[in-house]
C-alpha cells in the first residue's frame, strides 16, 4: 500500500512530464554524487580523537585540529582563567531572550529595555573587567566571542536608531528630514569594508593625539551605524504600508507625536517588516567576519592562524567546514526566532 | 435660546495646492446642537470637519473651538483634540490592539487615567454602544458596524464635549447602518453636541437641528432641518435633494 502511494507520488511530483523527468534524475545523480561522500568525509572515516595532527590517519576530516584550537577559536586570546566572564555574559543574554517567550505583554516592554540599554552595560563591564575584576584589553578579544560581540553590539544599536532615522525621514521638520535622508544614503552608498578600514586606520589620523577611541568600539559603531541606514529604509517601508487613518485616529484621540509612534504606527510597522529586519540581522553577522580584513582575530582569522600554524598545515578545509556550521546555526537561529515572531503577532490580525 | 457658542469658524479657507477646497466658511455650533452636513462628494465636508480638530490646516480665516483659537501658533493641540471626539468612515480602529485597549489606550496615555479607571470607564461606554461582550476581541474579528460601534466607544472614552462624525455609515453593509445609527441617535438625545456628515437624510430629520449643504466649497444653504427639507432654496440642493430623496 505504501509502495504504491511512493510510486504514485513519485510519478505525479517528479516525473510527471519528460523535461521534468530529466531534471529530477539530474538532481537525484547530484544528490547521489555529492552527499555520501560528503558524509563519509565529515563522520564515517573522520578522525575525533587525538592531539597532534598526525594522529589523523584516515582519509576523512581531521576534527583534531577543530578540537585542539576549540578554545582559540571561541575565545582568541582572551585569557583562559577569565573566559567564565565572556560565557556569563552570553548566558545572561540567552536567559533574557529565552524568558521573553515565556511573560506577559508588559514585561516584554521591559526586557527589550533591558536588552538594548543595561545588557550592553553589564556585557561590557563583564567582558571588559573591572570592579576588581582583571582588566582584558579589547584586543585581546577575539574568536566566535568576538563575532558575537560585534552582531549583537550591532544589531542592539542599529535598532533603535534605525526606527528612529526611520522616523526622521518621514518627518514634517526639514532638519530631520534632510538628516536623516543624507545620514542614510551615505552610509548606504559606501560599502561596509570602506567603512571598517575608515574606523580602524583612518579615523585614529584625524583625532587628535591623546584622544583615543578604543579600536574595537570604533568598528562596533561603524558597523552599527552602517547597519541602522539599512534598518532605517525596512522600517520606513512598514511605515509607509500603514493607513494614513491610524495617524488621524490617533491625532484625533489627543496623542501627540511620541505617544502616536510609540502606542500605534511603530509597533504596526515593525510588526509587517519583521522578514525584512531578520534579513538586515542575518546579513549582519554575515558581515561581521569582514573585521578579518583590518587585523583583527574573530574566528575566520583565528582560524586563518590556525591553519597557517606549522603543526597544523593543511586543515583549511575542517576550519572553514566548522564556520560555515557555525554560521549556519547562528543563521538558522536568527530566521526560525523572527518567523516565530511572525507567527506570534499574525494571531492577533485573525 | 441662550447658549454657548463651541465652535466658530469665520471666512474658513483652504487650499490643497491650486484646488479651492473650502471658500469663506461661516459657521457657529452651540452647545448640545446637532448639525448634519450633506453635499456632493469633493464638496469639501470631510474637510470641514477635519478642520475642527486641525487634523487638516486651513490657510485663511479663524478656526475657534471652546475659545481656543486654533493655527499654528496653537499650544496643546493634542488637548483640545482630546475634548472633540471623531469617528471615521473607516473605523480606523488600531488592529494591533483589542478592543478594550483600543478604548483604554489614550485615557491612560494622556488623560493618565489609572488603568483600572480607564478599563471602568471603557467598559460603561462599550456597554452603552452594546458591544460590552466584544471586548477582549481584536477589531479584525468584529463586524463592520461592530467596529465602527467600537470606534464611537473609543472616542467618547476621552469624554469629548464634541463629537465629530466622517460619513459614519458610508462604508457599511446596509443592514448595520441601523444599529451605528441608534447608537448615534442615543448619544444625539443625551445632549452631546455632533457635526455629522452624512446622506442618511432620516436620521437628519430624527436628531437634527439644522442642516447644512455644501457644493464646491462653499456652504450653499443652512437652515433649521423642517425648513430644510420643506422648503430649500438654492437650485443646487433641490436637485441633490431630489436625487437623494
Amino acid at each position: 500500500m505504501n509502495i504504491k502511494h511512493t510510486f504514485y507520488w513519485c510519478k505525479k511530483n517528479l516525473f510527471s512530464n519528460w523535461y521534468n523527468s530529466i531534471i529530477s534524475i539530474f538532481c537525484i545523480y547530484l544528490i547521489i554524487i555529492t552527499i555520501p561522500p560528503f558524509v563519509d568525509w565529515v563522520f564515517l572515516s573522520a578522525t575525533f580523537e587525538g592531539k597532534l595532527k598526525t594522529d589523523c590517519k584516515t582519509s576523512g576530516a581531521c576534527w583534531v585540529f577543530v578540537r585542539v584550537w576549540f578554545e582559540k577559536f571561541m575565545y582568541g586570546f582572551y585569557p583562559v582563567e577569565n573566559i567564565w566572564r565572556i560565557n556569563l555574559s552570553f548566558l545572561i543574554l540567552i536567559l533574557t531572550i529565552g524568558t521573553s517567550f515565556f511573560v506577559r505583554e508588559k514585561f516584554k516592554l521591559y526586557i527589550l529595555f533591558f536588552l538594548i540599554f543595561i545588557f550592553p552595560i553589564i556585557a561590557y563591564i563583564l567582558i571588559r573587567g573591572s570592579f576588581g575584576m582583571e582588566i582584558v584589553e579589547s584586543r585581546e578579544w577575539g574568536g566566535l566571542a568576538l563575532t558575537f560581540i560585534l552582531a549583537i553590539f550591532g544589531i542592539l544599536v542599529s535598532f533603535p536608531l534605525g526606527v528612529l532615522l526611520a522616523l526622521g525621514r518621514r518627518s514634517e521638520l526639514p532638519v530631520f528630514k534632510y538628516f536623516s535622508i543624507c545620514f542614510i544614503e551615505f552610509w548606504r552608498g559606501i560599502p561596509l569594508i570602506t567603512v571598517l578600514f575608515a574606523a580602524a586606520v583612518m579615523f585614529p589620523l584625524l583625532l587628535p593625539a591623546d584622544f583615543f577611541v578604543d579600536k574595537t568600539l570604533r568598528i562596533a559603531i561603524g558597523i552599527a551605524i552602517f547597519e541602522s541606514a539599512y534598518i532605517a529604509e525596512v522600517v520606513r517601508g512598514g511605515l509607509q504600508s500603514l493607513p494614513k487613518g491610524q495617524y488621524d485616529a490617533a491625532r484625533s484621540l489627543g496623542m501627540g507625536y511620541w505617544k502616536m509612534n510609540f502606542f500605534i504606527i511603530l509597533p504596526q510597522a515593525i510588526k509587517t517588516v519583521i522578514p525584512g529586519i531578520a534579513n538586515t540581522f542575518i546579513a549582519l553577522l554575515k558581515d561581521t567576519p569582514l573585521i578579518v580584513l583590518v587585523g583583527m582575530a574573530e574566528i575566520l582569522g583565528m582560524i586563518n592562524l590556525a591553519k597557517a600554524n606549522p603543526y597544523w598545515l593543511g586543515m583549511a578545509v575542517e576550519g572553514y567546514v566548522f564556520a560555515a556550521a557555525i554560521f549556519w546555526v547562528a543563521s538558522f537561529f536568527l530566521s526560525s526566532y523572527s518567523q516565530k515572531l511572525e507567527k506570534k503577532f499574525s494571531t492577533e490580525k485573525k | 435660546m441662550n447658549k454657548q457658542k463651541v465652535i466658530e469658524l469665520l471666512k474658513v479657507n483652504k487650499w490643497y495646492d491650486d484646488f479651492h477646497v473650502l471658500k469663506d466658511i461661516d459657521l457657529s455650533v452651540y452647545q448640545g446642537e446637532k448639525i448634519i452636513v450633506c453635499g456632493p462628494s469633493g464638496s469639501g465636508k470631510s474637510t470641514l470637519i477635519r478642520c475642527i480638530n486641525r487634523l487638516e490646516e486651513h490657510q485663511e480665516g479663524l478656526v475657534k473651538v471652546h475659545d481656543h483659537v486654533l493655527d499654528h501658533k496653537t499650544k496643546n493641540i493634542e488637548k483640545i483634540r482630546g475634548d472633540v471626539g471623531m469617528v471615521f468612515q473607516q473605523f480606523n480602529l488600531f488592529p494591533h490592539l483589542s478592543i478594550i485597549d483600543n478604548c483604554t489606550l489614550s485615557p491612560s496615555w494622556v488623560r493618565k487615567m489609572a488603568k483600572k479607571d480607564a478599563e471602568e470607564l471603557a467598559m460603561q461606554y462599550l456597554t452603552k454602544v452594546k458591544i460590552a461582550d466584544q471586548a477582549l476581541k481584536f477589531p479584525g474579528q468584529l463586524s463592520g458596524g461592530q467596529q465602527q460601534r467600537a470606534a464611537i466607544a473609543r472616542a467618547l472614552c476621552m469624554e469629548p464635549k464634541i463629537m465629530l462624525f466622517d460619513e459614519p455609515t458610508s462604508a457599511l453593509d446596509p443592514e448595520m447602518i441601523k444599529e451605528v445609527l441608534d447608537v448615534m441617535t442615543d448619544l444625539a438625545k443625551a445632549g452631546m453636541t455632533m457635526i455629522v456628515v452624512s446622506h442618511e437624510m432620516a436620521f437628519a430629520k430624527e436628531v437634527a437641528d439644522r442642516v447644512i449643504f455644501m457644493d464646491e466649497g462653499r456652504i450653499v444653504e443652512e437652515k433649521p432641518t423642517q425648513e430644510f427639507f420643506s422648503n430649500p432654496e438654492n437650485e443646487r440642493t433641490k436637485l441633490f435633494l431630489s436625487q437623494i430623496l
